[in-house]
């Protein structure tokens, strides 16, 4: 009964949203209040009744309904329950329901948090956001909807794939889908925008707040994933320019120009129009994504069993989303105007700079994503594009950027000074230099990427820094340095954070790239292995029993220096319901280096007991990967709550 | 007019810069991508002589092979009409199994061995990669008993682990 239930308030949904869409957008155009007046009802409906059903599916799943077809797909009795609830999510149906509460939700936070914005903008929001969950309403509703029954039911569930039998599993789709959908919202500003005509800053100081909470999300989306695949895919990378991987990097790196466009927009009224494409082209991207990961197109973990008329809608729904706006986009364009002018070096031109870098990156991945899908299409041939093409783009193009955000808070609006720019610099330059000279010989040898990389790194952190103690003098007045340090704005201390999270990222990049060590060996028991000095004694195999699997246990002895650190314990694991092994590694993580152990295969399979292949890992500065993620995310997060952002149109305070 | 000088300049130094982005990215493409061969393809010489491609088949049932160090490896890769040797050094991914599908990615040495940088793993047990399907419908079309023949292998469970414990 409960899922029928849940496929019911899907089709009210349905009903919901689309007219709801529909009124509010037209009540808009033709100013009619009542119709207007639909949108708060409307949004607020639209979110109990998905959230309703998505409540139902999860009770299948806890529940072991084996006669709903997705959660026998998905699910067997013996799953844990938190992998019950966060199975829901673990196939296509069940994800495409997530994606759906949480444009839903987004939508509801809309209507509650914009009472700044004028009646018939909100509507208009709550509108075009209206019209993009009756889009995958119907979505989910005929091609994917996880309600259907299986009758007879099963006695058990086929249960989740192994691979996402994992803690990272409960909190990285959410977060990524978080991510995705939030720029829905810019993207509905963008068209609210255009319909009104009125592209002005002010749209811009609405529309920054919730862009940045998307790409927060977004960003530590990506995160999650990278760090799940570097230690449950068991092989040690942490970023394999897989399609799936590359899918969530380009609306990612289209909305960290959208946050930049944004701010040219907001302060100086320029780039309305570009930011009006950026914010289309960053939601289209991440439709992108959501058509090439899940219409089969790319086989990979996330890609689920492949049906040819998902992919087809999905494209259909691309297709009128990127058509309808860029339409609307023709239509009001010319009407728009620039904004002020700006000098050659100037703040706007190197945000132009920054933007054109971006988008030139987002290209890239593009191409290299897309090309070996064309080429399969015109048939061609089979090709595949690997990290190395990825690698040989990414460094040139990410140099002059990484190289500008040191640049940038330097510069004033309109016309900026080399010279003076030169001169506060200098000293940052030569110490970023000499450091980037002189700190790779403590690790190894000195190559050309690992002494970009850190010049990169000390380059982004002095500018920083420097940045900081110039401003707080510059508005130092009577007070004392400290005080004005911390009075600065929420809005710079998040952008300095955010640039120096880039900065541990790239630090991590470079010299886990460069002086990481690996090896495959042969362990018996009582054989050891040493890399970089840590040295593992591998005990032996023991059989342990985990809820759903059976695993080989191996037991190895950390030391460094002949002092015994810690035990380690990699396993490698049988699920009962589908035999399928996998790899769990066993990691000692520290924040200068990870070690890294891995069960590869019994040499001989009938005696699994006494030799394995292993592998073993040394990593230094992995975790500032992951890191340097995090601070961008938290400098984002402070930038977000800035206080202007929360004026309000009618507060009685600025009144009186 | 100095205005408009300037957003001349602008617009030159934009797409000359475009302009060398785009041969650059482009180049960068050509080099580094792979193309796909059959076993077939590669037997019948059409594979690229020091260039990275990837192969894709079955591995046959009863040709791993592991050297005394335990991590060098090899195995055939048959689309059922030709087979290819594969070196291999490393460890196999979780789902690599005789008898189951495989792509993976390397260059021929001159002995015509295929020497493997990378083996691809497969994301489920029932999953094929959609190029080794492939490789295995082509040689199906050209008929089984063209080349050296064997009958489609038996698939085998991945690794023994013990009954119970």
């Amino acid at each position: 009964m409960t899922p029928e239930l849940g496929h019911f308030a899907l089709i009210l949904a349905l009903l919901v949203a689309a007219s709801t869409g529909v009124l509010a957008l037209w009540g808009a155009q033709k100013n009619r209040a009542p119709w207007i007046a639909l949108a708060k009802p409307g949004a607020l409906a639209l979110a109990l009744l998905v959230t309703f059903s998505y409540l139902c599916l999860t009770w299948a799943f806890t529940q072991n309904d084996f006669s709903v077809r997705y959660v026998a797909e998905q699910s067997n009795s013996l799953l844990p329950l938190v992998y019950r609830v966060a199975g829901v999510w673990g196939g296509h149906e069940g994800s495409l329901l997530l994606w759906l509460l949480m444009l839903t939700w987004w939508t509801l936070l809309v209507r509650l948090f914009s009472r700044a914005l004028p009646e018939t903008m909100r509507a208009r929001v709550i509108g075009v956001l209206c019209l993009v969950a009756a889009g995958f309403l119907l979505f989910i509703l005929c091609t994917s909807n996880p309600f259907l029954r299986l009758l007879p039911g099963v006695p058990e569930g086929r249960d989740l794939n192994p691979m996402l039998q994992d803690p990272g599993l409960v909190i990285h789709p959410p977060l990524l889908y978080m991510g995705y959908v939030g720029f829905s919202v810019a993207y509905a500003f963008a068209v609210a925008a255009l319909m009104s005509g009125k592209l002005d800053a002010a749209w811009a100081r609405w529309s920054r707040p919730w862009t940045m909470a998307a790409w927060v999300f977004l960003t530590l989306g990506i995160a999650m994933g990278s760090w799940w695949a570097y230690y449950e895919l068991g092989w040690g990378g942490w970023w394999f320019w897989d399609p799936v991987e590359n899918a969530s990097f380009m609306p990612w790196l289209a909305g960290t120009a959208l946050i930049h466009s944004l701010a040219v927009t907001e302060k100086r009224g320029g780039f309305k129009n570009w930011t009006v494409l950026l914010a289309v082209s960053t939601f289209s991207l991440s439709l992108l994504g959501t058509f090439l990961v899940r219409s089969g197109v790319l086989t990979s973990v996330h890609a689920f069993a492949s049906d040819p008329s998902r992919g087809i809608f999905i494209l259909a729904f691309l297709v009128v989303v990127i058509g309808a706006s860029l339409a609307l986009f023709v239509w009001r364009a010319p009407k728009v105007g620039l904004g002020g002018r700006f000098g050659l070096f100037s703040r706007e031109s190197l945000l132009l700079t920054n933007n054109v870098l971006l988008v030139v990156a987002t290209g890239t991945v593009l191409l290299g994503t897309l090309y070996p899908l064309i080429i399969d299409a015109l048939a061609v041939g089979k090709i595949s594009v690997g990290p190395p093409y990825f690698n040989a783009v990414f460094v040139p193009i990410m140099t002059p950027l990484l190289f500008l955000i040191g640049v940038g808070p330097f510069a004033r609006w309109k016309q900026a000074s080399i010279p003076e720019i030169a001169r506060l610099l200098k000293w940052a330059l030569a110490v970023a230099i000499i450091v980037a000279i002189a700190l790779p010989f403590a690790y190894g040898d000195w190559t050309p990427f690992v002494g970009l990389g850190i010049f990169a790194a000390v380059w982004i952190v002095l500018t920083a820094l420097l940045h900081l103690i110039r401003q707080a003098r510059a508005t130092q007045g009577s007070g004392s340095f400290i005080a004005s340090i911390l009075k600065q704005p929420r809005h710079f201390w998040g952008m300095h954070l955010a640039h120096i999270g880039v900065a541990v990222f790239v630090a991590g990049v470079t010299i886990v790239g460069g002086y990481e060590e690996e090896k495959d060996v042969k362990m018996a028991p009582g054989d050891s292995v040493s890399v970089a000095g840590n040295t593992f004694r591998f005990l032996g195999v023991r059989q342990v029993k985990g809820p759903n699997y059976l695993a080989w246990q191996g037991d190895v002895e950390l030391s460094k220096n002949d002092r015994f650190q810690r035990r380690l314990l990699p396993e490698k694991r049988i699920y009962h319901s589908s035999a399928m092994p996998m790899t769990e590694a066993a990691i000692d993580a520290g924040i200068l280096r990870d070690v890294y152990v891995s069960l590869g295969e019994p040499i001989d399979r009938a005696h699994p007991e006494t030799e394995w292949a292993m592998r073993v890992y040394y990593k230094p500065l992995v975790d500032w990967i992951w890191g340097g993620c995090i601070l961008m995310a938290l400098g984002g997060l402070i930038a977000m709550l800035d206080r202007r952002y929360r004026i309000r149109r009618n507060n009685p305070k600025a009144v009186s | 007019m100095r205005a408009r000088h300037q957003r001349l300049l602008l617009i030159t130094g934009a797409l000359a810069a475009l302009a060398l982005i785009a041969f650059f990215v482009f180049s960068a493409l050509n080099d580094n991508m792979a193309f796909f061969y059959s076993p077939t393809d590669v037997k019948e010489g059409k594979a690229p002589k020091n260039k990275l491609f990837r192969i894709g088949g079955l591995v046959e049932t009863g040709s791993l092979t592991r050297q005394a160090d335990g991590v060098t490896l090899s195995f055939v890769v048959t689309d059922t009409r030709a087979r290819i040797n594969v070196h291999y050094k490393g460890i196999l991914p979780d789902l690599f199994s005789e008898g189951k599908g495989v792509v993976t990615q390397g260059r021929l040495n001159d002995e015509g061995i295929f020497v493997a940088q990378e083996v691809l793993a497969k994301h489920d047990e029932n999953y094929m990669p959609p190029e080794a399907a492939q490789a295995l419908q082509k040689a199906h079309e050209k008929g089984v008993g063209g080349g050296t023949s064997e009958s489609a292998p038996k698939p085998e469970p991945a690794l023994a682990l013990p009954p119970a414990i």
